[in-house]
Order: C-alpha cells, then structure tokens, then sequence
C-alpha cells in the first residue's frame, strides 16, 4: 500500500500538487532536438537540468542520449550567462561536432533574462560558429505550461530557423508528429511509403532513440529529419500536424512564414483518428487509399468484433498528454468500453471540448485539465469507484498495485517495461497492437482472480 | 570529434605513463556533456531516504518530477519520503513571489499527511526571484510544532557535491533536539548509506550480532526522531565520505563524538569496517564476535565467490561512478573476482581522492575526473574493457560498445554491500560480462 495515504474523500486543494502528470518544458524540448540528424540539445541553465533530462530520457528508451549544458554557476546567474553560453557554442563545435546546436532555456536562464538572439549573434560575430554549423534557440521556460509546451516550442524553432520557400512549391506533405514513440514515427512513415504519398516527417526519433546495437557509440546516430529535409518543408503544399497541444503552433508559424496551409489532426491512435490521418494525408497527397491499408483496417475491426463482449462496459482510468489522452480516450468508446477518468496536467480549452464530446454518451466520464488534474485527484476517483483498467506512464504502478487494477503503461515516462520502442500504438497495426494489449490484461486478470469454477478453457 | 577538450588535460591521466596527479572538484566546463547533476540533486538524494519527512520542493514542477522516488531508498516503514510534493511555481509567482503559495502548501501538507519533520528545498528559480523561505520556514515551524528545515540548495551554486554540504547542514538542525531515545553504551550512528536495495538493513543485522546498537541511520531508512538523538551516539561511522564527512566533523566538533571512514563494499573493507568499530569500543567481548562474524560469512562467501573468480580471471573493467571512495572499493572488489580495472573516474572527486585511487590501481590504468560520454567510450576502445560499472547514463553506453555493464548507483536491484553484497556483485559482473548477447552483433 504504497499510496496508503490518499483518501476517497475529496478536500479542495488551493496550493498544493501531488504527483503531478506531467513534467517541465526543457524535457520535450530536448526530445523534439534528437528529432533533427546531427543535432546536440543544449540546455541554457545549471548542470541539473541537463543531466536530469538526460537520465529522463534514457531511462524511457534506454537509449544514450546526448546534450550539453551551460553548467550556470552563482556568477552566471547574477551576470547573465552569456558568456557561458558563447563558449559552450565553442567547446561544443570544437569537441562534439555536431551540425546543428539548439539551445534551449530553462527557468533559470528566463528569470534572469537572458536574450538569447543577442548573444547567439554574439557568438556568430565572434566566429564561434564553424561555417555550415548552425545553432538554434528557443524559449522554454519551466514554469509555463508543461514538457508538451516545450516540444511544441522547440518544433516552432525548426521552423523559424530552417523552413525556407522558395518560388518552386514541390508535390510533398509535411506531417509534423506530435509527442509519440520513435515506434509510432516508424508506423507513420510506412503508412506514407505504403500510399507512395511523398513527406517530409518532423521530428524524427526513429533511428534514433531506438538504435541497433553495434559495438559502436554513435554521438549522432543515423536517424533524424535531415536539415535540407527541415528547410524544404517551406516548398510543401501543405502540413498536416499530428496532435494540436504539439504541433499547432509550428504548423501556424510555417504557415505564416511559407504560406503553406495546414490541418491539424489527432495523434493516429486508434481507428478513427487514424481513419482521419489518412484521409487527410490522401487527399492532401493527392493519393489514393491502397486496398492494403484497407485490409490493415478490415482485419483491425474482425478483431474487435471477435472480442466486443470482453471490451464491452469495461471502465477505464487515464493519465497522460492531451494529445495522446484524446485520440486514446476516442479510441476506448470504439471498442465500446468506457473511459470514465482522465486527467492531464497539460491545461487547454481544446481538451475539455474534445472529451465532453467524446464523453457525451457516458454520464459518469470526469476529466480534469491543468493545475490540481494529478494522479492524486485521479486515485480519489478510482477509491470512490474503481476502474476494470488503468493507461497512463509508469508512475501509475503504485494506483495499479494498491487498487488491484490492471495497467498498461502508455505514455511517458515508460522506465519499466521495455515495447514502447518496438510496437507502435499508431496506425491500424498500434490499434490492434493496444486492442490486443487490452484484451490481454482483462483475461489475464479473469484468469488469475476468478473463481476456480469460473475458468474459461477457451476465451 | 576531433579530440578531448584541452582544458580537461589535467583532469585526465594514464598511472605509470603520466607522473603527475589527477585534478578534481574544478566546475564543468561549459559547453561539455558532463555526466554531473546540479546542487539540489546532491541534498535531494542525501535527505530523501528519511522516511517519516515530508520533502516539499519549493520550485517549478520539473525538479519534483525527476526526484521523485530517485534513487530507490528503501523504507521499513512509512513511506512519506516516496511521493513528490511540488508547489509548482508558475509565471505569476515568479513575478510576484512564491512565499504565499509555499506556506499554503506546506500548511495543506503538514495536516494531510502529520510528517515527523518537514524539508523545504530551494531551486534555482527561488533563488533568482528572492523568496524568504527560512522565514517560512520558521512560521510554519511556530504553528505546526514539528521542524521545518529550510534546504538552501539553489542548483546554480556549484554541484551535486555542493549539495551533500547543504544536506548535512540541514541534518545538524535536527540533531541535539531530543533526549527521549534509550542509548546503550556501544552505540554508533551509520552516516553515509542509503538503504538502496535493503544494504543497511544487511549491515545493521552485522552491527547486531556484535553488540552494537545504532541509534541513527543517516539517512538509509531514516527517522526524524532517531536523528533528533544522534548526539547520543558513541561513535560515527561514515561511509560515502564525500556526501558524510563533513556532517561527522560537525558532529565531532559540537557533540565530541568521533567518526571513523569505512566502506562496506568488498570483503577486506567491509571487515575493516566490523574491526574498527569493535576496536574503538576497546571491548574484547565485541572484538571477539566481529572475528567470529568475519570468519563464519567468510566461510561461506569464498567458496561461493571462486567459480566466479576462475569464469572471470583477466576480464577488464571501467567504473565511472559519482564519488572516489566507492571506486576504491570497487577496485579491490573487482581484484578479488579476478578483474583488472582499466579505467577509474567518478563525477566529484577531488585531488587527495585521487591520490588514494591512483595508489590503488595498477599501472596503465586511466585515471578521470568529470568525464563525458565521448571520452568514456574512447577509453573503453582503447583499453578493451569487458565491463563498464557506472549510473543510469552509462548504462546505454556500454551496451551500444557491446560490452556488460553493472549499475552501482540509483538503480542497482540487489544489495551489493556486506558479504551477501560480495557473492550479487560477483553473480552480476558474471552474468552480464559472460552474457552470450555481446557475442551476437555483426
């Protein structure tokens, strides 16, 4: 009994968070950076940060995962830590030798004030930056909005430092992926080549944070959204961004910058948001539908319909990101079962009118959004009454534990199981992976607890 | 890559080849890829195993997320130190302040879960914008009648090792400020282990057996009262020195209670540990049983460590660890097994450290402080070491190299301290240095 100590009953909290669904901007945006080929994160702040996100990170997807800091000191934050950074830039090129650098800042650095165009072009008329080497910035404030606001961020500043137009448009489509695993990046590329529809995916994690073993340390592995990919996406006809929270922003400022429209779309978790991912990118792409794809989908529902009456009614809790909590949330009343909490520290209006929509046929549903909307909040409910499963990170193994719930680890971080880096939740072939997943859980739970005249031979 | 930093030069050296000594405790440079945490880190790890606290991290949610349950400390009772509690500075308190959010939090905590004490750290951002929070600290201490300690651990102001200073500071607040525990004569106070994996409970069975009472664990499953009669004690026994060491002389010079450095890793320390302590009770009775102690887990540990020996004789390794002191016992322990080490660093050594570490080791081996992962990997090639022992960065490193590894920090799963910690650690280096995996890649 781990969290012995929370109560079913409700006390109204003005101050206080208790293990909170979400984590700070720096994280996402320092996830977003391995995205880019080439590209070393730094981390604009105290040596913590750095290493903290960097531990962060590996531990997920037990992976090396490679960023610098500024190491601020109490002189760099009385002073400014300009100079650090200017010779960070230099150590960096000179020592790691990575193409491109994008810094990012943390609460530290933006309370301080430090202008970081200022002192990158600094570092340019200094000649600290190699001729084709680039660094790029962005703003990522701690204690606005949350990790997903900084993958958000640092998505814009590929865009206001590469997208590029010029006069020849080019028949491709931009899909921008939303915060999602290297495995779902992988999914979403092999829709594409399976619909010969021509893109540009950024960022790109696979190749990256899920790297063969070879018996060599690669600083740069081989994977990642090149950068004449990421200055071509101002020549796309159009941008289709997976996930609102991540990726509208960058789908604006390209817009805005390239006049390249857009149309954001859900995370492709589940049928229908997957149903939608790839009308969009049909259309968009000028490109039919192949009859494979189709079959995908065909055998995806067979499944569904086999097993309905153990999906059926089956109530469910959620943690996690707004941009994978919609599509998943969406995707649990397909199979006919009833998400009937959920909770993101991610705040936003579109959350709440995606849920109640969604939720609209399942009275009981509470979801909650922003400040307060922790795993305490959410284990309160599921003591008032229980749930037959619970998704969300890792951190949901002591609620699962305590409360006897079936769990699927989904989302981040993911520190104890490993899968998440090969079996992607994206597409008709995730959908059936997590259908699959589901099913597992609820008849492994039947089995092991159920009374012993009650085992089913066959399911 | 195009080379090491130049300004590392110093802080790199072959033994045998270089005859100067290693340079340590010098800040990152930056710019570098350093495997080091900030100040906060360091007091956040050193008080999180008191498990009857309440830890409140006063600063924007990030650094609540990624200490929360850090590093494993486990816990024969309650279990308050396991939960992340954040005020979770947003913009507005960072204009206008966050001291009234603090005070409403701690006041909504202290009733909710009625902790034994309260620490309130401090980040970097509290730091910057100025909030008061030892005066806080103090109201809440007036109203609520348990010890409010406020950890001024701002993450800017040095490193993870800054951060053990704070801690301990924090620790000596509490102790001396109670009377009420019953102390035997031949008591001592553990400083320095944290209880991952149950290693103190291993150790504190050993202590038992001969006689000893320990008033104190600071901080492996630690209580707020146990702490509050430290000054009690006859004697501390530090190991972790580099977190410890300073609390014991604090301790000396207040209390006049004297310390003792061990290591309980390995058999030769781990003994020396038992002996000494018998030794300062001056009780032939105590010393007795420390060597029947000694012998009867010997009995049993050698026989049990020589297939592994024999499997593993001539196989090298690399440890990269966070303070000196583990990486020499780690060095004599590896000996022991039949492995040589090869390369030596840790995060936050300083120069007498290394002198000890370099005494140890044998010619050829390299000798680093504060290094990174590119150098890490280039020692490995360039000594072909069979096995990496370090943290949860390393981990990824070595396996991409191909070789085995070993975590020796937050995340180690079997305890490695103490006699039963000789034969995991033994079994660990085999199964993962012999693993049939490495031998798989094309």
């Amino acid at each position: 009994m781990l969290l012995r100590h929370t109560t079913a009953k409700e006390i109204e909290r003005k101050a206080l968070t208790v293990n909170p669904a979400k984590t700070c901007q720096p994280v996402g945006a320092m996830y977003a950076a391995l995205g880019l080929h080439g590209c070393l994160p730094h981390s604009h702040g105290s040596q913590g940060c750095c290493s903290y996100h960097r531990s962060a990170l590996t531990r997920h997807f037990k992976e090396p995962v490679m960023a610098a800091t500024s190491s601020f000191s109490e002189g760099s934050s009385v002073f400014g830590g300009s100079s650090n950074l200017v010779s960070a830039i230099e150590t960096i090129f000179t020592v790691y030798d990575p193409d491109v650098i994008a810094v990012h800042t943390t609460c530290l650095s933006e309370t301080i004030g430090d202008d970081l165009t200022q002192i990158v072009s600094k570092a340019n008329e200094d000649g600290k930056i190699p001729e084709g080497k680039k660094v790029i910035y962005c703003n990522t404030p701690s204690y606005v909005g949350t990790h997903i606001t900084g993958y958000s961020n640092q998505l814009a500043s590929f865009i206001k430092f590469f997208s590029t137009a010029t006069p020849k448009k080019r028949n491709v489509v931009n899909l921008i992926a939303g915060w999602m695993e290297p495995s779902d990046m992988r999914e979403i590329k092999r829709i594409a080549s399976v619909m010969e529809a021509r893109v540009i995916l950024f960022p790109d994690m696979s190749g990256v944070l899920d790297a063969p073993l070879t018996g060599k340390f690669e600083m740069y592995p081989a994977g990642g959204t090149t950068q004449s990919e990421m200055t071509a996406t101002g020549d796309s006809k159009f941008t289709i961004g997976l996930g609102a929270y991540s990726t509208e922003d960058a789908c604006v400022k390209l817009e805005n910058k390239c006049r390249v429209k857009f149309e954001v779309v859900e995370i492709p978790i589940g049928l229908k948001a997957t149903d939608r991912f790839i009308v969009s990118l049909s259309r968009h792409a000028n490109v039919p539908v192949p009859d494979s794809l189709t079959e995908e989908r065909g055998r995806l529902i067979d499944l569904i319909a086999d097993n309905s009456k153990y999906f059926w009614g089956k109530r469910v809790a959620l943690f996690g990101d707004p941009d994978t909590l919609i599509p998943l949330t969406e995707y649990l009343v397909t199979l006919d079962m009833k998400p009937v909490y959920i909770v993101t520290g991610t705040s936003g209006k579109h959350f709440d009118e995606e849920m109640a929509r969604i939720l609209k046929d399942i009275p009981e549903a509470r979801f909650k959004s922003g400040e307060r909307a922790d795993m305490f909040q959410l284990h309160q409910w599921i003591k008032q009454e229980s749930v037959d499963l619970l998704i969300g990170n890792s951190y949901g193994k002591y609620m699962a534990r305590d409360e006897q719930i079936p769990f699927i680890r989904l989302g981040f971080p993911v520190v104890d199981r490993p899968g998440h880096n090969f079996f992607p939740y994206t597409g008709y072939a995730g959908a059936t992976n997590l259908a699959i997943r589901i099913l597992e859980k609820f008849l492994d739970h039947q089995d092991r607890t159920c009374n012993e005249e009650k085992v089913e031979f066959q399911m | 890559m195009t080379g090491f930093l130049k300004d590392r030069e110093g802080q790199i050296l072959t033994k045998g080849v270089d005859p100067r000594s290693l340079v340590g405790g010098k800040p990152s440079l930056a710019g570098s890829v350093s495997q080091r945490a900030c100040v906060f880190c360091g007091s956040r790890v050193v008080l999180y195993p008191i498990a009857d606290a309440l830890h409140l991290v006063h600063g924007p949610i990030g650094c609540a997320a990624y200490t929360w349950d850090i590093r494993g400390a486990m816990s024969s009772g309650p279990e308050l130190h396991r939960s992340s509690f954040s005020t979770d500075l947003r913009e507005k308190h960072v204009i206008f302040g966050g001291e009234k959010q603090l005070y409403q939090a701690l006041d909504e905590l202290i009733d909710k879960y009625q902790p034994k004490a309260a620490f309130v750290y401090s980040t970097c951002i509290v730091g910057v914008i100025g909030d008061d929070v030892q005066s806080v600290c103090k109201r809440m201490e007036a109203k609520k009648g348990i010890p409010v300690i406020a950890v001024m651990a701002e993450g800017f102001q040095g490193s993870k090792k800054d951060g053990y200073r704070i801690a301990c500071d924090a620790i000596a607040g509490l102790i001396g400020t109670d009377d009420s525990k019953d102390v035997s004569p031949v008591s001592i106070n553990i400083l320095g282990d944290f209880n991952l994996a149950g290693e103190l409970w291993m150790l504190a069975g050993y202590y038992k057996r001969m006689g000893v009472q320990i008033l104190a664990s600071i901080t492996g499953d630690g209580r707020v009262q146990d702490i509050r009669n430290a000054h009690r004690a006859s004697l501390n026994v530090v190991q972790c020195s580099g977190s410890m060491i300073y609390l014991a002389k604090t301790m000396k010079e207040r209390f006049g209670i004297p310390f003792i450095k061990v290591s309980y890793f390995g058999i030769e320390d781990m003994s020396d540990a038992l002996y000494e302590v018998a030794k300062f009770f001056t009780d032939e009775e105590i010393m007795d049983k420390a060597r029947e102690l000694v012998k009867s887990e010997l009995t049993t540990l050698l026989p049990a460590l020589e297939p592994y020996r024999i499997a593993l004789k001539g196989k090298k390794a690399a440890i990269y660890v966070g303070g000196a002191f583990k990486a020499i016992s780690l060095v004599k322990a590896l000996r022991l097994i039949g492995v040589k080490t090869v390369i030596a660093g840790t995060q936050t050594g300083n120069a007498e450290d290394y002198t000890l570490l370099e005494a140890i080791c044998d010619d050829g081996c390299i000798l680093v402080d504060d290094s990174n992962p590119v150098e890490l990997s280039e020692f490995v090639k360039q000594t072909g070491a069979d096995l990496f022992i370090g943290g949860v960065k390393e981990r990824p490193i070595a396996y991409k190299l191909g070789i085995g590894f070993c975590d020796h920090n937050h995340e180690r799963k079997l305890a490695l301290a103490g006699y039963e910690g000789m034969l995991n650690f033994a079994r660990e280096v085999y199964e993962t240095v012999t693993s049939p995996v490495w031998r798989l890649k094309r």
